[in-house]
């Protein structure tokens, strides 16, 4: 505890909350779940563990409150190794909130947010006034006091999850992939009322996410785990963005968001390959080499034919059109899911206009980064 | 009719005794359905053991069962004991694998959550599985009741009083009322015990009936985008509550 430690802007003078050292987890003989993690963080921060799916996140998170034991190595918060504690106390001294909220479908909202009181011994009429004070904080009405949560939208539930979380103001607050189950404009409301809290709260969070967006919005710090459980940077999220210490988290940052970025650019000057097309009723003499577009006799696309295939039994069809004016998004979607590895871009009329090409999409995607 | 009215008080008396005879078995079955069952859920390795094992039970004829028990429990031959036991048998054949199917029916999230929360395993097995188990559970105890209410009259070939007495006696003497006295009344009793089971389960599951539509987080996006933020509670949800 004593070694220095690499922490942007800790507490100051504070020792970590939460620090792994060397932990191993592994379920059964083979690969780990993950990998020889040592991380500290800090106190009254946000530290958001990042990646993909399956690289150990939720084994992480899970091991600081001891619903996952590691295979080696120690978990220590506020400087104590947790082996020797006892589960159930622990538990209750740090909030927890699951993706699907985990809110127990038979008790109203005010006894789901006053459930870890009550385990610690809270009257009932207790947790129910300290509950109705929580549905404030988190932004809920105290008409939805008595519901239950099928009662509840998704964005509500979230909402009641974090409440609960909180109930026994604990000073750590343990989050896995919150509010991924929620559709992208809640979910951005849920984050900023999860920074607004934080501002008065200070708790030490961890968050884990598989959105790197996710990550960089939400985080003081941001772990991004690679493949094989293994921890690839822990950085404050500027860092991350600007020096990717290797190519998976280049890759991890980069590509995703320069992917997201696509979705609102306009394709204007996507170049138009010519196609080889022939209506139905023409087949027999289509060239026979090269792919064939079939098209209808008002010139939409009906589907492919592979090169040498002149006969209708051999029909491919499927993949999703580029409409011209589009995003290059859309492009991008239409070259993918084609048969042929170009996409059929289509007038207002629907009519075949010509080819794109993926990798003129990510050619221009090249450019637009330079720029 | 007559003959009903003329003899109402026995007829009472054995629709009583043929109440208790197969209630109880339901409330001791169920009793060490609840252990049995959490343990075969629990452990895997023993589960399908268990099991099978219970299904198995559930195949010994009733009325060797009731012959034998006697010999096995050291109960007099016309102690009504006898039945309680042989139903009580049954009714655990029927009910552990109610209760594994109880338990497996709950959802993994809401355990996970209870486990984070801080929840030994006592205390959650009663605070959350049992009440969410109640709906399956409640399910076989309906099936079991039924079961009861009919194999309690086989008693009566061993000579236990209850309404089965009623099919041996006229069938003796040849007087078809007293069978159909006997069928109406027994019918009766398995409907009213399956009212009752019903209104109980309704009241132990108040948040069963409120959740008329439910919502998977995820799985309706144009409603959680309308009522996300809260402040905006909308009136098709507020009219579910009184
Ligand atoms: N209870 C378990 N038993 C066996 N393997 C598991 C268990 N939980 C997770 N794993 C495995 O460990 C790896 C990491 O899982 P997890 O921590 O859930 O990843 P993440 O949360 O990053 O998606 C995965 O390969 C997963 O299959
Ligand atoms: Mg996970």
């Amino acid at each position: 505890m004593e070694q220095p430690h690499r922490t942007a802007a800790p507490v100051q003078g504070a020792e970590p909350m939460v620090s792994f050292r060397n932990v191993t987890k592994s379920y059964a003989a083979g690969h780990p779940a993950v990998d020889n993690l040592s991380l500290d963080l800090d106190r009254g921060a946000i530290t958001v563990f990042v990646g993909p799916s399956g690289c150990g996140k939720t084994t992480s998170l899970r091991m600081i409150n001891r619903m996952v034991e590691p295979s080696s190595g120690t978990v220590l918060v506020d400087g104590k190794d947790i082996a020797g504690q006892a589960p159930a106390a622990l538990r209750r001294s740090m909030g927890y909130v699951l993706q699907s909220a985990g809110l127990l479908p038979h008790r109203t909202v005010l006894d789901n947010i006053g459930t870890v009181p009550r385990l610690n011994g809270v009257s009932r009429r207790q947790a129910r006034t300290r509950a109705r004070e929580l549905l404030d904080v988190v932004g809920l009405p105290a008409s939805l006091a008595t519901r239950y949560p099928s009662q509840l939208s998704g964005g509500q539930q979230q909402r009641v999850g974090v409440a609960r979380a909180l109930a026994a103001d604990p000073p750590i607050l343990l989050m896995d992939e919150p509010f991924s189950a929620v559709d992208p404009v809640v979910r951005a409301e849920l984050q900023q009322e999860l920074l607004r809290l934080q501002q008065e709260l200070a708790k030490t969070i961890v968050f884990v996410t598989h959105d790197i967006d996710e990550a960089t919005l939400i985080g003081d710090k941001v772990a991004v785990f690679a493949t094989g459980g293994r921890l690839a940077q822990f950085a404050p999220p500027e860092e991350l963005l600007r020096a990717p210490v290797d190519d998976f988290v280049a890759g991890f940052v980069g590509r995703d968001r320069g992917f997201r970025s696509l979705s609102f650019r306009p394709a204007d000057a996507l170049p138009l390959h010519s196609a080889a097309t022939a209506t139905l009723g023409s087949l027999a003499d289509a060239p026979a080499a090269g792919w064939l577009l079939v098209i209808d006799d008002g010139g939409a696309p009906v589907g492919w034919l592979p090169p040498g295939e002149r006969s209708t039994a051999g029909l491919l069809v499927g993949g999703s059109l580029f409409r011209l004016g589009s995003t290059l998004r859309l492009a991008l979607d239409a070259a993918l899911s084609s048969p042929s590895g170009r996409g059929v871009a289509v007038d207002d009329a629907g009519r075949v206009a010509g080819l794109v090409d993926a990798e003129d999409v990510l050619k221009r995607l090249e450019t637009g980064r330079a720029g | 009719m007559e003959w009903f009215l003329a003899n109402l008080g026995f007829v009472l008396d054995l629709t009583w005794l043929h109440l208790v005879q197969s209630v109880l078995p339901l409330l001791f079955g169920l009793l060490l359905s609840l252990p049995l069952g959490y343990t075969a859920w629990r452990l895997r390795p023993i589960r399908t053991a268990v099991l099978s094992v219970s299904s198995m039970l559930y195949t010994i004829p009733s009325l060797a069962l009731f012959v034998l028990l006697p010999f096995v429990l050291g109960t007099s031959i016309l102690d009504p004991m006898n039945l309680v036991a042989a139903l009580t048998i049954y009714a655990v054949a029927l009910l552990v694998r109610s209760v594994v199917d109880a338990l497996e029916s709950i959802d993994d999230g809401v355990r996970q959550a209870a486990v984070a929360m801080g929840y030994r395993p006592f205390r959650r097995f009663f605070a959350v599985d049992l009440p969410l188990a109640v709906p399956v559970l409640f399910a076989g105890l309906r099936v079991v009741s039924v079961s009861n209410i009919s194999l309690a009259s086989v008693g009566a070939l061993i000579g236990v009083r209850n309404l089965g007495t009623l099919f041996t006696d006229g069938l003796l003497r040849f007087f078809l009322t007293e069978i159909v006295v006997g069928i109406v009344l027994t019918l009766l009793l398995a409907v009213l015990m399956d009212l009752l089971l019903v209104a109980a389960e309704q009241l132990l599951t108040p948040w069963h009936r409120a959740g008329g539509k439910r919502h998977v987080a995820g799985t309706d996006q144009g409603r959680q985008t309308r009522a996300s933020a809260g402040e905006r509670p909308d009136p098709a949800e507020a009219a579910v509550l009184p």
